[in-house]
């Protein structure tokens, strides 16, 4: 562990970008929350001293519930942490084993209780759809609870069985329990119901699964999906800075070479990006902000695909803004496929 | 010039079952007799197009002469013919078999005799080739070089006990194979004196020269500046060179003579003049007799061949007519579709000549292709008296205009071991087929003979044949004639829209099942669209099959931060990638491969 915040800080301290405005900083990806809290304030002390982070800026960290003391949450909550994620994942113990988490629906509301405490006010949970067995009921109910520690932010993400992990050969194409997975339609169902009881307590959808409290989006996630550039540090962190996106490396190997990939995109590609990621947000992408980043206006390059999806009722244009449309954002791959 | 000394030419080909390593020898033989060094060969020298690397099989005849200085102190010319490997094929590997005096048997000592080494045998000694085996492969684990000496001597009942032992691949014992060649084999035989006989067994068209006419020289002499005539088609041409096959060039010589193998270029503008088994001949001292065994190969199967992109017509047209000019049997003619726009009806030996031209199309003219259901030649006797000849099952007439109808039949031998007799029996039964007899070669083989509709056998018929003899199984087949039959044509409805590029005629007593298969095939075919699709198969305006290609409802929903952007447009990507090949009708996107997807109905 060491030696991976030694190369951390060795990075950091090696970036052409230092000096730069920040707004929000964000400690994510695995589970950070597992590691030494002064080693966490430790680079967000670094990252003052080589950036220029703002008064106010958002710095969140990922957790996992049950991997944090409450003296953890303090060194945080001291070193300038002011939002945390937590990987709740379902409020029904029964799923949680499922899904082969090592906390409970007790560990997490310990957890959120002691980071209220400890003065965090802007906490998201992260909530999984589609469970094994997963029915609309058992879903409806994880959520009304997730809702009643009234959470500034939710996200709610479906369960993706990707290759190579134990999921896969029971829930893979050809496993064994691939039936016991809700069918598409259920699936339908349960997002709907979220977007209802949701909106119902407060949450606006302002992403196709992100919802907040009013004024507590997530900044840092929005500016992933508005183009905002942005430097990433450490194992299989991506950058995206000067029209080129970067990749450290993964695991062990970051620790001999960080740096692995990078991606220098064309115009074209930003325009695809501009497309694919703001269609995610429900207030979509802004023509005047397109004509303005390109030089071109929006409907010169896409107009084709933009009248196909709006004659089929999944785009719609309303003033300066092209969004999904409810119908759209459920088959939201099919329309930014066209994009590409 | 050196008047060459006829004894010491060699005129072979090397014969095997496929992957038997008859290239890998060809290889060796090239290499050992020192025209090429091991770093020049790219390997497979005489498979010379991607496509036959990659599939394994030889397309078009090659040749090559190396010179050999036997262990007795001469030198040997050495012309090795390779000849295509398979049925739609046949006709040209029955001419380049005639160029030859002798085969080289390539038989695999680890699988001993397969059905393709008895099929190549036979259509050999057909040909009055002095066959000698040889046994490759002998470095392998499982080799019994021993067995399948006496297996050949068996079966095929020629000797086989001096077979050489080899491995085509290491070049071991390579050089008796050589020494055999020199002793086995007869030198040819011929008139030099007698009026100039030619056998063509192959063209290819180059942009300098005009046509390059691959010729075996029977009888007289060739030489530049004479002026020489195909005897069946009548063309006519002044020699302008004569030469041999280098590996991969051409070197030119002051003449051919009776026994030699070689070219001849004479600004022939056009390969249907030099078509394969006509006789070239000297036209100022024409012989009196051609060479036997010419015949004009037809098309047996046509489809339609559209752009992707109805703008890349005209690359399409000159791309056609690029080909046409090494392939005489390749016909084409304009045509249009409601559905796929400007196109070509394209005529073909077969199917594998079907995907050979498309692939090449495709890979070296960078055309993206929509190819239509193949369909056979159809006769249409109309209530008016009038018969008309249908490639397109579009141009179908009227039912009311119909008085009938009539199909093409082949007559099928197919030689088969005795354990896969019923297996085959019972396939031929579900193809139509009308039993005629059954032969037995030797106790374990026979030749079982049937009359088989031919739309039958062109698309999947050979690979079944395979599978359900386990490969034993060869077949060969003839075009034979026609018959009347009920036939009817079945239309296919996407999204209420006839979709006229996949209609087909179909034999009415299969119509249901095939309708019903179809519409299977494209439901999981069409991707998913963000609404229902009904896919619906009709005779007439009787719907008689429907599936449903369901909407999209809902997609998974994945995270999207800062790293996921890459994999995320990779995912979209992909899907984008599959929509590449797609045609939109109306607002449905159909792949392009549906339209072939008809071929495979019988797949599960």
């Amino acid at each position: 562990m060491d030696a991976y915040f030694d190369m951390l800080s060795e990075e950091i301290s090696l970036s052409p970008y230092t000096g730069r405005e920040v707004s929000s900083v964000y400690f994510g990806g695995g589970t950070p929350s597992l590691a030494d809290p002064l080693k966490i304030r430790g680079i967000l002390d670094q990252l003052r001293k080589e950036f220029r982070i703002l008064a106010d800026a958002e710095i969140t960290i990922e957790m996992n519930p049950g991997t944090v003391s409450r003296e953890k949450l303090r060194i945080y909550r001291e070193s300038g942490i002011n939002r945390l994620s937590v990987g709740l994942q379902s409020c029904s113990d029964e799923m949680l084993k499922k899904l082969g988490r090592i906390h409970t629906f007790r560990d997490f509301s310990d957890t959120f209780w002691m980071a209220r405490e400890e003065g965090f006010e802007n906490i998201s949970l992260d909530l999984i759809s589609g469970l094994p067995g997963e029915t609309p009921e058992i879903f409806r109910d994880s959520l009304e609870k997730a809702i009643a520690f009234a959470p500034e932010h939710i996200s709610v993400y479906s369960l993706i069985i990707e290759e190579n992990t134990p999921f896969y050969a029971l829930y893979g194409p050809s496993g064994k329990k691939r039936g016991e997975l809700p069918d598409e339609e259920t699936e339908r169902g349960i997002s709907h119901l979220a977007d209802r009881v949701l909106e119902a307590s407060g949450y606006e959808k302002y992403e196709i699964s992100n919802y907040a409290k009013c004024g507590y989006e997530s900044r840092h996630n929005l500016g992933y999906w508005t183009g905002v550039p942005y430097l990433g540090f450490g194992a299989a962190a991506a950058s995206y800075v000067g029209g080129r996106r970067f990749r450290n490396a993964m695991d062990d190997d970051y620790l001999s070479l960080p740096y692995e990939e990078c991606e220098v995109l064309e115009k074209e590609d930003l325009m695809a990006e501009m497309m694919i990621l703001g269609l995610r947000l429900t207030k979509g992408v802004s023509l005047s902000s397109f004509q303005k980043r390109f030089g071109k206006d929006l409907m010169e390059v896409y107009g084709p695909v933009v009248e196909k999806y709006r004659s089929l009722g999944a785009l719609a244009l309303s003033g300066d803004r092209l969004f999904l449309t409810d119908y759209g954002m459920d088959a939201a791959n099919v329309v930014m496929a066209d994009f590409l | 010039m050196a008047q060459y000394d006829r004894s010491k030419i060699r005129n072979f080909c090397i014969i095997a079952h496929i992957d038997h390593g008859k290239s890998t020898l060809a290889d060796r033989i090239i290499e050992m007799t020192g025209l090429l060094t091991k770093r020049e060969m790219q390997s497979q020298v005489l498979d010379n197009m991607d496509l036959e690397r990659e599939r394994g099989i030889t397309i078009k005849a090659q040749a090559v002469r190396t010179v050999y200085r036997a262990k007795d102190g001469n030198e040997y010319i050495f012309n090795l013919i390779d000849t295509p490997g398979h049925v739609d094929f046949n006709y040209e590997v029955s001419r380049s078999l005639a160029a030859c005096d002798g085969a080289v048997l390539v038989v695999d000592a680890s699988q001993g005799i397969e059905a393709q080494t008895l099929a190549n045998v036979y259509m050999a000694l057909d040909h009055d080739l002095e066959v000698f085996p040889v046994i490759n492969k002998i470095d392998l684990p499982s080799a019994d070089p021993e067995e399948v000496a006496k297996e050949i001597e068996d079966v095929i009942g020629i000797e086989a006990m001096d077979a050489p032992k080899i491995s085509a691949k290491t070049g071991l014992n390579c050089e008796e194979v050589l020494e055999q060649i020199v002793q086995k084999l007869p030198p040819p035989e011929g008139d030099e004196n007698a009026p100039l006989r030619a056998l063509i067994f192959d063209s290819v068209y180059d942009s300098y020269k005009g046509v390059i006419v691959f010729m075996r020289v029977m009888d007289g002499e060739i030489r530049p500046g004479m002026r020489v005539r195909m005897m069946a088609t009548g063309a006519e041409a002044d020699v302008v060179e004569t030469g041999y096959f280098g590996a991969g060039q051409f070197i030119p010589c002051e003449s051919l003579s009776a026994g030699m193998v070689g070219y001849l270029t004479a600004s022939i503008k056009n390969v249907t003049d030099t078509r394969v088994g006509d006789t070239v001949t000297d036209a100022k001292r024409p012989a009196p007799e051609p060479l036997p065994g010419y015949k004009k190969v037809n098309p047996m199967v046509y489809c339609g061949l559209y752009p992707a992109d109805g703008a890349h017509y005209s690359d399409l047209r000159d791309a056609l007519e690029k080909l046409k000019l090494n392939d005489a049997s390749l016909f084409f003619e304009p045509e249009n579709s409601v559905a796929l726009g400007f196109g070509f009806r394209c005529g073909f030996l077969g199917l594998l000549h079907l995907e050979i031209i498309e692939e090449r199309l495709e890979r070296e003219y960078n055309l993206d292709l929509v190819t239509t259901a193949p369909s056979v030649v159809y006769r249409i006797h109309k209530t008016n008296g009038e018969m008309i000849e249908l490639t397109n099952p579009t141009n179908m007439p009227a039912p009311a205009e119909i008085d009938y109808m009539e199909e093409p039949i082949v007559a099928a031998e197919i030689i088969v071991t005795s354990e896969f007799i019923g297996a085959i029996m019972d396939l031929c039964q579900e193809r139509r087929g009308v039993y005629k007899s059954i032969e037995y070669i030797e106790a374990k083989r026979a030749i079982l003979k049937y009359d088989l509709p031919l739309n039958e056998i062109i698309y999947d018929f050979y690979d079944a044949l395979k599978s359900r003899s386990r490969g034993y199984a060869s077949f060969d087949y003839e075009l034979s004639g026609y018959i009347r039959s009920e036939l009817v044509k079945l239309d296919i409805l996407v999204n209420r829209e006839e979709i006229d590029a996949l209609s087909f005629i179909v034999y009415a007593g299969n119509a249901y099942e095939r309708a019903r298969k179809m519409c299977e095939k494209l439901k999981d075919n069409i991707p998913r669209h963000l609404f229902e699709i009904p896919i619906q198969a009709a005779i007439g305006s009787k719907i008689i099959a429907r599936e449903t290609v369901k909407a999209v409802r809902k997609d998974v929903l994945a995270k999207c931060y800062g790293g996921d952007i890459t994999r995320k447009k990779k995912l979209l990507e992909k899907q984008k990638e599959g929509k590449k090949r797609m045609r939109t009708f109306g607002s449905v996107e159909i792949p392009q491969d549906a339209f072939m997807s008809v071929l495979k109905l019988d797949e599960t």
